[in-house]
């Protein structure tokens, strides 16, 4: 009954989507205030349907309702709640309905939070987010039904694959989701922009907001997946440039170029083109990884299970998309004009700088990830793009987008003057420099790379520190009278650097040993000793684990016990290892179990993980530079006002200003 | 810290230390530490043909360990890393490299990202150009049409003669 | 409509149109870069006779499939009968790779499935099959007369396979 009532939902909410794309768009070109107004009971309406179609399915899981085939596929009754819970969108269909909502829950934002705009343009972006979820609740229904029955129902569930058990699915897939579908409402802005021709500073006030939001989540989203996977999947790495990993770095490169960009537009008026471009391109950046996931064209430890039949589907409504959106833009853009004017070495070339770096980084990304699939379509066979491609094209492409973020910041609007800036970096500079030169060496050795890494953090560190003691300086009430969006920026910035830090002395200095151990056996890794006390079995809910111990000696005092576990669950059988990690904030302890090797004697790898937690915190950091930023008075929102409807603007008219 | 290491590791080389009677210092997986290094530096540029999603040094498939044992004996018999990449390319081709090779279908992939930003800054320049450009001649003076024009915009909101 | 603007369309079209094809294709195969090349020597010994040894080399002036197997495999079991079926009608003759295997599992399976071939040789580390490029088993290979190989089958044979692509080559290969 209650999987019906789920089906029924989402069959309303499409022809509510249905309505929604259509309707307040053809208001707007037509000035019928109605017809826009009917957009925000619309959006709501959408999510409430889409809402009850995702309790609908929450339910059947937490009541182990096997007669839903996706319940039976992915689920069992041993399963602990709260991956019951997550295992909702635990597999291909449900994670659609996980999108869907995800993109229920932006619209609805819109529709709240958009009492200030002009009531033609929150109606177009609404219907163009409609439109995107017409997209995915008809590819829903008619492929990848979440409540499609199995019949006669199964007795017991295939249970959910051992390595989503655990908390990492609970926040990851949320996150991101709600990062990639954000993208959604930058995009509908830029289309409603070039539809209606109105794209100005104010256009891109009322856009930052939403992209800041979705790519600081966006930043976190992908964060957890890096660290779920360095401890989950027990090799110690964080990130494999696989094609999925990559379908989610992409729109978040882009959407940090986009970021800065709508800063020019909305301070200067300029690069609005560009803006709108961009803003397409995350967008579509993040329907492309849609359809790489889940088509089987590219092989990838995250693929769901694929389907060519759904691959064309989902192919065809990014054509439709996309297509429409830079044919819409092809069309529209060059009657935006140009904006504001600035010389060769000013605030704006440098962002539009960074804007290169970024997207070119992206574009190399995308390159390397469909090259193999390019190759192979025209017959000239079959190689692999991995992490050393990327490694080696992504660096040399960050350091000088990095190197910028520096100087950035103190470059003037318009003009800015080469002798002025040199003379207030110099200091950055120079300590950027003698930390590249000494600090190796506390941590063993000096290489250049590490030179570099330590250079590019201290710069950004020491330039942006400098630039914030001279702001707080010359504000009125010092620190608290800063601007957020001045502060997120600083907080940003800073997040790189730490991450910056994180990878050169992981990738440096980490170490490993893959050892044999027997009873009482010692390695010494990073300074620590290791000592394998054993292992002994272990029942879990539905597992049986073969735990180690492991204590970790301090010039011969145990000073930890690190327990990393070789399960083998019930259902599907295969062995799954559970690292165990030790952490403090400059480094980690990993250890995870190999194979048993008879007589007690087990393989164990055993790392040392300097400062790797900082590529987390700072990717957490940088998020807080997000939020931070849209505090900002600007945005302050105007919930408590009531609503009074501005008159509707006609195309070419202006209404009386308020 | 790092000096402790040192020291703590050439003391248990030395046998010194006492760290149990039956204990001992764990012997590496891999047999000779050189093969070893030099092994899991070629395997981890190496895919996995089982698991695919892995390198040649993370998989635990049958295949990879099988792979991983000829890599060792063939180091061991003397060959360089390239002549090792070159006899699992022979046997699997260019798919079982994750680090693609220089050829004239991997052209394009390995000069993209350089193509891309000399695109993007030929664009910039002249988008810069173009917008200097305009700017000398906005700042140009007026010229006596558009001067006469002036005047009279001005007339007509004053509604008298401007000085 | 300026032509730069069009630029990022004619960029997504263009790969749009490698997704299309994109998903026609399997990105997990991974073809053989022995085709058109000599089938790696090897000396091994027969599976019922552990003391006499078979090479490429001895089946020279035949077009022979090589048909790589195991007892372990549940695909093999897919595709045997084809294999019996092949092997009786007398079109090719089919010789078989046991692929990490114990000789005793190796023998109960074809006295329990059938035996198509002329004689298994037995590969127990795996070493023939990664001159061969096996990466996953069932895997056929097709070797004609100067002892090339001139097709790989990843994966078990199938009826279509066999009518459409091995049969013909094999008939052009003995004219």
């Amino acid at each position: 009954m209650i999987p019906e009532i789920g089906h029924l939902a989402l069959i309303i909410a499409l022809c509510l989507a249905l309505v929604q794309a259509t309707v307040p768009m053809i208001g707007a070109a037509r000035g019928n205030a109605v017809w826009c107004a009917a957009a925000r009971p619309l959006a709501l309406g959408q999510l409430t349907f889409v809402l009850l179609a995702f309790s609908c399915l929450t339910h059947a899981f937490v009541t182990n309702d096997f007669s839903v085939l996706y319940v039976a596929d992915h689920s069992n009754s041993r399963l602990p709640l709260q991956y019951r819970i997550a295992g909702v969108w635990g597999g291909h269909e449900g994670s659609l309905l996980l999108w869907v909502t995800m993109l229920g829950g932006w619209t609805a934002a819109v529709a709240l939070f958009s009492r200030h705009l002009p009531e033609d343009m929150s109606a177009r972006v609404i219907s163009v987010m409609g439109l995107v979820s017409v997209g995915f609740l008809s590819f829903m229904l008619f492929t990848s039904n979440p409540f499609d029955r199995l019949i006669p129902g199964a007795v017991e569930g295939q249970d959910l694959n051992p390595l989503l058990q655990d908390p990492g699915l609970v926040i990851h897939p949320p996150m991101l989701y709600m990062g990639y579908v954000g993208f959604s409402v930058a995009f509908a802005f830029a289309i409603a922009a070039l539809i209606s021709g109105r794209l100005d500073a104010t256009w891109a006030r009322w856009s930052r907001p939403w992209t800041v939001a979705a790519w600081s989540v966006l930043t976190i989203g992908i964060a957890l997946g890096s660290w779920w996977s360095y401890y989950e999947l027990g090799w110690g790495g964080w990130w494999f440039w696989d094609p999925v990993e990559n379908a989610s770095f992409m729109p978040w490169l882009v959407g940090t170029a986009l970021i800065h960009s709508l800063a020019v537009t909305e301070k200067r008026g300029g690069f609005k083109t560009w803006t709108v471009l961009l803003a397409i391109c995350a967008f579509s950046l993040s329907l492309l990884g849609t359809f790489l996931v889940r088509s089987g064209v590219l092989t990838s430890v995250h693929a769901f299970a694929t389907d060519p039949e759904r691959g064309v589907f989902i192919l065809a409504f990014l054509f439709v998309v996309i297509g429409a959106s830079l044919t819409l833009y092809a069309w529209r853009a060059p009657k935006v004009g140009l904006g504001g004017r600035f010389a060769l070495l000013s605030r704006e070339s440098l962002l539009l700088t960074n804007n290169v770096l970024l997207v070119a980084a992206a574009g190399s990304v995308l390159l390397g990830t469909l090259y193999p699939l390019v190759l192979d379509a025209l017959g000239l066979g079959k190689i692999s793009v991995g992490p050393p491609y990327f490694n080696a094209v992504f660096l040399p492409l960050m350091v000088p987008a990095i190197f910028l973020m520096g100087v950035g910041p103190y470059a003037r609007w318009k003009k800015a003057e080469l002798p002025e800036l040199a003379k207030r970096l110099k200091w950055a500079l120079a300590s950027g420099v003698v930390a590249a030169l000494v600090l190796p060496f506390f941590m063993g050795s000096w290489r250049p790379l590490v030179a570099l890494g330590v250079l590019l953090a201290v710069w950004v560190i020491a330039a942006g520190g400098m630039g914030l003691v001279a702001r707080i300086r010359a504000t009125p009430g010092g620190f608290f009278g800063l601007p957020r969006s001045y502060l997120g920026m600083q907080i940003a910035h800073a997040g790189v650097a730490v991450v910056i830090v994180g990878i050169t002395m992981v990738t440096a200095y980490q170490e490993e040993r893959d050892v044999r151990m027997d009873v009482g056996d010692t390695a010494v890794v990073g300074g620590h000793t290791f000592r394998f006390d054993g292992v002994r079995g272990m029942p879990g809910p539905n597992y049986q684990s073969s735990m180690g111990t492991i204590t970790v000696l301090d010039d011969g005092v145990a000073t930890r016990v690190l327990h990393p576990e070789k399960r083998v669950y019930t259902v599907q059988t295969n062995p799954m290892t559970e690292a165990a990690i030790q952490s403090n904030p400059v480094r980690d302890l990993y250890v995870s179990l190999g194979e048993p090797l008879g007589g007690g004697a087990w393989s164990v790898r055993i790392y040392f993980k300097p400062f790797v937690s900082w590529i987390w915190g700072g990717a957490v950091i940088m998020a807080l530079g997000g939020f931070t930023a849209l505090s900002d008075s600007r945005y302050r929102l105007v919930l408590g006002r009531r609503f009074r409807p501005r008159a509707l603007r006609r195309k070419g008219t202006e209404a009386p200003a308020r | 810290m790092r000096r402790g290491a040192l020291l703590l590791a050439a003391l248990l080389a030395a046998g010194l230390m006492d760290t149990g009677a039956a204990a001992k210092d764990a012997v590496p997986m891999g047999g000779d530490p050189a093969v070893e290094a030099r092994m899991m530096g070629l395997a981890s540029e190496l895919r996995c043909l089982v698991c695919q999603n892995q390198t040649l040094a993370d998989s635990h498939a049958d295949l990879a360990q099988d792979l991983r044992q000829e890599i060792r004996e063939l180091i061991a018999s003397g060959m360089t890393d390239d002549q090792v990449r070159d006899y699992l390319v022979e046997r699997y081709g260019d798919f079982v490299l994750y680090r693609p090779p220089w050829k004239a279908t991997t052209a394009l992939l390995w000069a993209g990202p350089l193509l891309l930003v000399v695109a993007g800054g030929v664009v910039l320049g002249f988008s810069l150009r173009r917008r200097r450009r305009e700017a000398l001649e906005d700042d140009a003076p007026l010229s006596d049409e558009e001067r006469a024009r002036l005047q009279h915009l001005l007339e007509d909101e004053k509604g008298e003669t401007p000085p | 409509m300026k032509a730069r603007g069009l630029v990022p369309l004619v960029v997504f079209v263009v790969m749009a149109g490698f997704l299309w094809v994109g998903l026609k294709l399997d990105p997990r195969e991974v073809p053989s870069p022995l085709i058109d090349k000599p089938a790696p020597d090897f000396s091994l010994p027969l599976l019922d006779a552990p003391d006499a040894k078979l090479s490429p080399a001895d089946l020279r002036g035949q077009v022979w499939l090589f048909n790589v197997w195991a007892s372990w495999c549940v695909a093999c079991r897919q595709e045997h009968p084809l294999l019996v079926q092949l092997a009786r009608s007398g079109e090719v003759p089919v010789y078989g790779l046991n692929y990490k295997d114990t000789i005793p599992a190796a023998t109960d399976w074809l006295d329990r499935f059938g035996n198509p071939y002329a004689a298994t040789v037995v590969d127990a580390d795996g070493r023939v099959g990664i001159d061969y490029g096996v990466y996953g088993v069932p895997e056929t290979y097709l070797i004609d007369k100067e002892g090339t190989i001139r097709f790989k089958q990843i994966g078990p044979l199938t009826p279509v396979v066999i009518e459409k692509t091995i049969l013909p080559l094999v008939r052009e290969l003995n004219a």
